[in-house]
């Protein structure tokens, strides 16, 4: 079996986002940067998958700036197995970035693609849904628990998913696109002998273009700005002193 | 000056087992909008089985036509499915345009609708303009901290937007008339199939739909307190619960309560954070709330910095209070 993560590289959750000054851009001066946490949740249920099952090789994959080599040793540190680097400069955007995916998926084959639900940096949740659509493959999206076919149904796969509704169980057909949830796993850390391993394991450097892809965005963005924040208000003492503020001043309740 | 050519816009409808998400409105109110600003006309698309309901709850807010597409074969909202359906009658009608308001519903599907058309898509979009011959929108980025002035270009354009950027629309004169779309279930893809669904709760409102959000975090320690105080106060002032994701990791609360970056994005009159730190991930699901009222013992508590009335005080002694106090008055 065989298990493609794509590993995003973004701005820590931890760090403070600062604009550059003609909102062109976030100033990176200082950043630190890490793989998108739903993507770490992704690569750690390949990793889990492989655990019970065995044979299972996992490639990892990035697009982006050659920095992406950091989150591409961080992903071959936690366990898996090779790595793709699609080296591209420009901004891209998530068909872009699926139409990329699509390529490397027809020359890999594997039988899962698993990833995260969103980027916390852009915060767009839609690589994963374009993917399947540009492969005509099923989809399970923001998954918390994922039951691999097995005896009675090898070819497919049981995804418990979180919806603004509760929780709802689908089973979708392999090969398939899954995305995962913050309470699909917890990543494991990287150890010292893992980011040894990690040093003597292939790491493959490629392009859209070598892919035959065009990668040209159809999204543009011209500008950032920060969000209009909320102000701290006022302190009150009492509960009494709560009430009469939402009912007389704020008029809420 | 330039303005862009009058717009063929395409809404989703979303609904919960046939009853309408009034959440939808946001999304014709946003549609409403952009024809008034270029002169075009807008189609809302239902999809499921036994939607009567939701197209009647439709009706009369100036649609062209309300688009059906009642199949047994639709019954639950799978991906495969709906995006072929909509993706089809977006061609059909040859939409410019395809938007819904912003959920889980629609984070799933229509990023695969707008791959089948090979058209980029924007999420969470707080504002659309015209500008010159095409359009500028706003999204968030960066768990709400940052806005985005995007364009999206191609002969569609895809997108959702905030439930709280637009404000439900007027009802606007007669019923718009009801086309059946022909669903043939032999030509609908089958790599994904239903199984289950847990059994929500009944009686309190969803959180992106109410007037009053009472949100509890990690200071409630077992789900028996949890629905004694926060479900309590919720119910006595005729709210809904919301909880931090550190409740529903601990399992103490569903998934569905989940307020955040990575769940519910709310904008109630009041949300009342209750034993919650104030998280950025969790501040970027409450940012259009119009009032912030906190509770936590910790002074310093970042929740602090984004409320308009702080308490200092231990739940489990301010919120008993509470519940007595307003249940009297
Ligand atoms: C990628 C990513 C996405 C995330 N998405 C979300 C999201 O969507 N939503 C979300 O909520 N979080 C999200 N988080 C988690 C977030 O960072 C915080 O960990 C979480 O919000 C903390 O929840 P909390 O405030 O309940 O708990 P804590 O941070 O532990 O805070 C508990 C608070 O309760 C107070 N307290 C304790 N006991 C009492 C008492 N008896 N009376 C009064 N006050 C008391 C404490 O002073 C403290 O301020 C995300 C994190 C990551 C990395």
């Amino acid at each position: 079996m065989k298990i493609l993560v794509p590993l995003k590289r973004v701005p820590d959750p931890d760090t403070k986002i600062r604009l550059k000054a003609d909102g062109s851009g976030i100033d990176a001066d200082g950043v630190k940067f890490s793989i998108n946490p739903f993507d770490a949740i992704a690569l750690e249920e390949a990793l889990q998958q492989r655990d019970q099952i065995g044979a299972v090789e996992i490639l990892v994959v990035s697009i982006g700036p050659a920095d992406c080599q950091e989150q591409l040793r961080a992903g071959m540190a936690m366990g898996a197995d090779r790595a793709l680097l699609v080296r591209h400069d420009a901004e891209l955007d998530s068909l872009a970035i699926a139409k990329i995916l699509e390529a490397i998926y027809r020359r890999e084959q594997p039988d899962l693609v698993l990833m995260g639900k969103q980027a916390i940096d852009d915060d767009s949740n839609q690589a994963g849904q374009m993917l399947a659509a540009l492969l005509g493959i099923g989809q399970a999206t923001f998954i918390s628990k994922l039951g691999l076919g097995g005896g009675e149904n090898p070819s497919k796969a049981t995804c418990c998913r979180e919806t603004d509704a509760g929780l709802e169980t689908i089973e979708v057909t392999l090969p398939a696109i899954l995305t995962a949830d913050l309470r699909l796993n917890e990543p494991r850390y990287v150890t010292a002998l893992g980011i040894m391993k990690a040093k003597k394991k292939p790491l493959e450097e490629t392009t859209a273009g070598e892919l035959g892809v065009d990668p040209a965005p159809r999204t543009r963005v011209l500008k950032l700005a920060a969000a209009p924040g909320r102000k701290a208000g006022v302190r009150v003492k009492t509960v009494d002193e709560l009430i009469q503020k939402l009912r007389d001043e704020a008029r809420v309740i | 000056m330039n303005s862009p050519n009058p717009q063929n816009v395409l809404v989703i409808a979303e609904h919960d087992e046939g009853q309408l998400k009034l959440t939808t409105l946001a999304a014709v109110a946003c549609a409403k909008q952009i024809c008034a600003d270029t002169g075009g006309s807008f189609d809302i698309l239902i999809l499921g089985e036994s939607i009567g309901p939701v197209a009647e709850a439709l009706q009369d807010y100036g649609a062209a036509d309300l688009l059906v597409g009642d199949h047994a074969a639709l019954k639950h909202p799978l991906a495969d499915k709906y995006a072929q359906v909509i993706a089809e009658q977006a061609k059909a009608r040859g939409a410019t345009m395809l938007l819904a308001t912003a959920s889980t519903f629609s984070k799933d599907i229509l990023p695969r609708v707008a791959a089948l058309l090979d058209a980029g898509m924007l999420g969470d979009v707080t504002a659309v303009a015209p500008e010159g011959d095409d359009f500028t929108f706003h999204r968030v980025m960066y768990a709400g901290n940052v806005i985005a002035t995007v364009t999206l270009a191609g002969p569609v354009k895809v997108f959702t937007v905030r439930a709280a950027a637009f404000s439900a629309p007027e009802k606007a004169g007669a019923g718009s008339p009801i086309v059946s779309v022909e669903v043939g279930p032999e030509s609908l893809p089958h790599q994904m199939e239903f199984v289950s669904r847990e059994e929500r709760p009944a009686g309190r409102p969803d959180s992106t739909e109410a007037r009053i959000v009472v949100s509890g975090g990690r200071a409630f320690k077992n789900a028996e307190d949890f629905e004694k105080l926060v479900g309590g106060l919720a119910d006595v002032l005729g709210g809904a619960v919301g909880s931090s994701r550190a409740l529903v990791d601990s399992g103490i609360t569903p998934n569905s309560l989940q307020i955040g970056q990575t769940g519910k994005v709310v904008a109630p009159e009041l949300y009342l954070g209750l034993g919650i730190s104030g998280a950025i991930q969790h501040l970027a699901g409450i940012k259009d709330a119009k009032i912030v009222a906190a509770v936590n013992q910790d002074p310093e508590a970042p929740i602090f910095e984004v409320a308009d009335y702080g308490l200092v005080g231990d739940v489990y002694q301010v919120v008993p209070e509470l519940i007595q106090k307003l249940k009297k008055a």
